[in-house]
């Protein structure tokens, strides 16, 4: 019997705990191969949020460290400062990374911190039920923002991978989204990039993954899908926001 | 090795160094800016690693991740910035990871003075984060001893698994006083530290390291909050240590730590001069608190009160009360803020409280 | 043997400087010594002090309120620091900018022109080790040579040079003081 698919080894067999259609899984998955790929399993580290993903250690086979909500880029900074071989990567959500961490997120990027970063940009908080997030678009409803997001009462979402790519110390940003095969098949390939730079030593890698919220956005998985296509590809772009890893 | 001059600040760092630290996480705060101004000196002429985080926030988490892979490390503050280290605080006795925290304590609330004070008692001693558990807390009252207490409190962290707290203040780090550097001997057996997050290979034969302090289980929160407790237990049971002087047949015990109880050495030997026998209780460990080495100086029949002195509104005080409880009385002087008393008042108020 | 002094002056007179070298020259000796200096902001052109302690027995509080020495480098470090001499204790003023008399008459008062000093030395910045000879001269709390040993390990070797220019002052501070 030929072998056509196999489940890499760097997941665990534990059972996934997210929603039905929830982009985490792919993007666990794809972290994972990736991982498996670079045969970096022994030196990698992982750092999970405080979020949906909160759970992530459960799932990475991998030595994994839980940090305080939006504090994993100060706290991989400590692993990967004392030991430079190992390979860190912290996995946040928008509420994490783009609300409560965004001074650490900043600073890492600012630092030129050799880490790399998986940003879920899903628009919404979702494990503590729907509220907005910094990333929601204007006129989203959820929990906190009832009627709609008024840019004029909380502003305008923020352009994570734009902000950063601003930042000297940042090597690799690129936004990508994993609501079609094709795009997850680009968003894999973004993953690998930027955890080569890292290996590399060429600075701070991210990349931001649009991703969805069937669950807190009211939607099937598909219509979720079809949602995010429509309205958060047009103002979060797709693309390498910055790569210098190319330059001489 | 020949005495140097040294300010405490720096002091403490080298010791540090000495005792193995190779890893720095701080932001500047006054006065304990000697102490990173050191490290960032120092570490990298020795391959280790100072970094100036973007917050106390920040830097305490980097502790949190140096730790998490098994490092020893440390941070520096003073009030306002321990402050903000208090969520990491937590989550470092949550996760069980040793570290060493050194709170040079400067008068509060708020922005509060950059003088002096013992304003910081309760949330040092009492975990000052959200959740029950408890820093150790060594209290140095010289130079030299906070130099010789680093050893162990990166010994301690090492054996509880827990963050240790050195809490001094402004005096104790801006003072220059001579030092000598023994020899660094640890003198405990100090476990492997198999749990840390280093990148892992699972053909190694150790488990997979998850470095964490989320149990969403009921039963699994008690698991750790159990083990936590009864580590404290044989904290309380072993670790306690305490300097008592003059307290042999003295007929008034004053309690006092830190920059204050050298003071109180000061007033004691006015009312020598006076004709009367005054003790000093110091406890050096100020979490755990050494409560038989007070119950031994307070059950004398000589000793009729306990008088606590503290750059604060009272706060050891609760201690004191809580070990004599109530078998004689337990005065308090000191004001809240930076007011350091002088020998001569604390000598003053404890002639007038023995008249009373 | 105990000393306990207040130095204080303007930031950039020197006073946290001399309070070190005699912190130093004590421990060389084989003293209990402590050196404590005010800090915060006023660092430069305010207002800077430091006690130190120098003590054959092991030293309880290096926090002073009262000392058996106060050098006054400006008029307002005289005016703060007049009433914490002991009395019987030592006052050094530094007459050369502070134009008014010592009120107290239950102490010894030293009047020393360490401007005028360092200006004859042809360097207004040792004005403050003129101010420490006389300190010295008075009380005997530590040996010149002492002093100076702790200033090469202040200075370094690349500005030994500047050791004999120090010895004058000293000297200087020293003979200004002698009846």
């Amino acid at each position: 019997m030929q072998t056509v698919f196999k489940k890499t080894p760097i997941l665990t067999d534990a059972v996934l705990h997210y929603c039905p259609g929830c982009g985490h899984g792919i993007v666990h998955r794809l972290v994972a191969e990736v991982i498996e790929e670079l045969g970096i399993q022994d030196r990698a580290v992982a750092y999970v949020p405080v979020g949906c993903a909160v759970f992530g250690y459960k799932y990475f086979n991998i030595d994994c460290v839980e940090a305080a909500h939006g504090r994993a880029p100060a706290a991989a900074t400590g692993t990967k400062r004392t030991d430079p071989n190992r390979v860190v990567f912290t996995y946040q959500g928008d509420g994490d990374l783009a609300s409560i961490g965004a001074a650490e997120i900043v600073h890492a990027a600012h630092r030129g911190e050799k880490i790399t970063t998986i940003f879920i940009n899903n628009a919404i908080y979702g494990m503590t039920g729907g509220q907005m997030a910094p990333t929601t678009l204007v006129g989203q409803k959820t929990t906190t923002s009832p009627y709609g997001r008024d840019k004029d009462h909380c502003g305008s979402p923020i352009r994570v991978a734009e902000m950063l790519a601003t930042i000297e110390g940042s090597a690799y940003i690129e936004r990508v989204a994993v609501n079609t095969p094709a795009n997850i098949i680009k968003a894999k390939k973004a993953i690998k990039n930027a955890f080569e730079c890292q290996i590399a030593g060429k600075g701070f890698s991210l990349v931001e993954v649009l991703s969805n919220c069937p669950t807190n956005w009211g939607m099937s998985p598909v219509e979720s899908m079809e949602w995010l296509e429509e309205n958060m590809i047009p103002y979060y772009p797709l693309g390498v926001k910055k790569d210098i890893t190319k330059e001489v | 090795m020949a005495k140097k001059l040294m300010k405490g600040c720096e002091a403490v760092a080298e010791a540090a160094i000495q005792a193995g630290c190779h890893y720095f996480f701080g932001y500047p705060i006054t006065p304990q800016n000697d102490i990173p101004e050191y490290m960032s000196a120092r570490l990298p002429q020795i391959g280790g690693c100072f970094l100036q985080a973007e917050s106390e926030v920040a830097a305490i988490n980097m502790v949190y991740g140096a730790a998490a892979s098994g490092a020893r490390v440390m941070t520096s503050s003073s009030s306002p910035g321990i402050s903000l280290k208090q969520e990491g605080m937590s989550y470092l006795a949550g996760a069980e990871l040793p570290c060493v925290v050194v709170n040079m304590v400067r008068g509060g609330p708020g922005l509060g003075s950059i003088q002096p004070s013992q304003g910081d008692y309760f949330q040092a001693t009492r975990g000052g984060g959200h959740g029950d558990y408890h820093p150790i807390v060594l209290a140095p009252s010289s130079v030299q001893e906070a130099v010789d207490l680093m050893q162990d409190a990166f010994d301690l962290a090492d054996v509880y698994r827990t963050p240790v707290m050195i809490l001094a203040d402004g005096i104790i780090g801006q003072m220059m006083e001579p030092v000598e550097f023994h020899e660094s001997k640890n003198t405990r057996a100090l476990p492997k530290k198999d749990w840390a997050a280093t990148g892992w290979d699972p053909k190694s034969g150790r488990a997979r390291a998850v470095v964490n302090s989320l149990y969403i289980e009921v039963d699994e929160l008690q698991e750790l909050n159990d083990r936590l407790q009864s580590r404290y237990q044989v904290i309380r049971d072993n670790e306690t240590k305490a300097e008592l002087y003059n307290t042999d047949g003295a007929e008034i015990i004053v309690c006092a730590y830190g920059t204050v109880a050298r003071i109180v050495k000061s007033a004691i030997n006015i009312c020598e001069k006076q004709g009367v026998k005054v003790g000093l209780f110091r406890p050096i460990t100020i979490w755990p608190f050494p409560e038989k080495e007070l119950s031994g100086a307070m059950d004398q029949a000589s000793v009729k009160k306990a008088i606590t002195v503290e750059i604060s509104a009272g706060q050891m005080v609760e201690d004191v009360r809580l070990v004599v409880n109530g078998k004689k009385p337990v005065e308090f002087f000191g004001k809240p803020g930076s007011y350091t008393p002088t020998a001569e008042e604390i000598a003053e108020y404890i002639m007038k409280s023995r008249e009373a | 043997m105990l000393w306990t002094n207040i130095f204080a002056g303007f930031g950039g007179q020197g006073v946290l400087l001399i309070g070190q070298l005699l912190a130093y020259a004590g421990m060389y000796e084989g003293k209990n010594v402590s050196w404590l200096p005010s800090y915060g902001p006023e660092m430069r052109g305010g207002t800077a002090n430091c006690s130190v302690v120098v003590s054959d027995e092991p030293i309880a509080s290096p926090v002073l309120s009262m000392a058996d020495c106060v050098i006054a480098m400006n008029t307002p470090s005289l005016d703060k620091f007049e009433s914490c001499v002991n009395p019987g204790g030592k006052l050094f003023i530094n007459s050369s900018i502070i134009d008014k008399k010592a009120t107290r008459t239950d102490i010894e008062v030293y009047y020393v022109p360490c401007n005028e000093i360092a200006e004859k030395l042809e360097n207004p910045k040792v004005a403050n080790m003129a101010m420490l000879g006389a300190y010295l001269e008075a009380t005997k709390a530590a040996k010149t040579e002492s002093v100076l040993d702790a200033l090469l390990y202040k200075l370094g070797e690349k500005k030994a040079k500047l050791i004999p220019l120090n010895k004058e002052a000293i000297e200087a501070g020293a003979a200004s003081i002698r009846k």
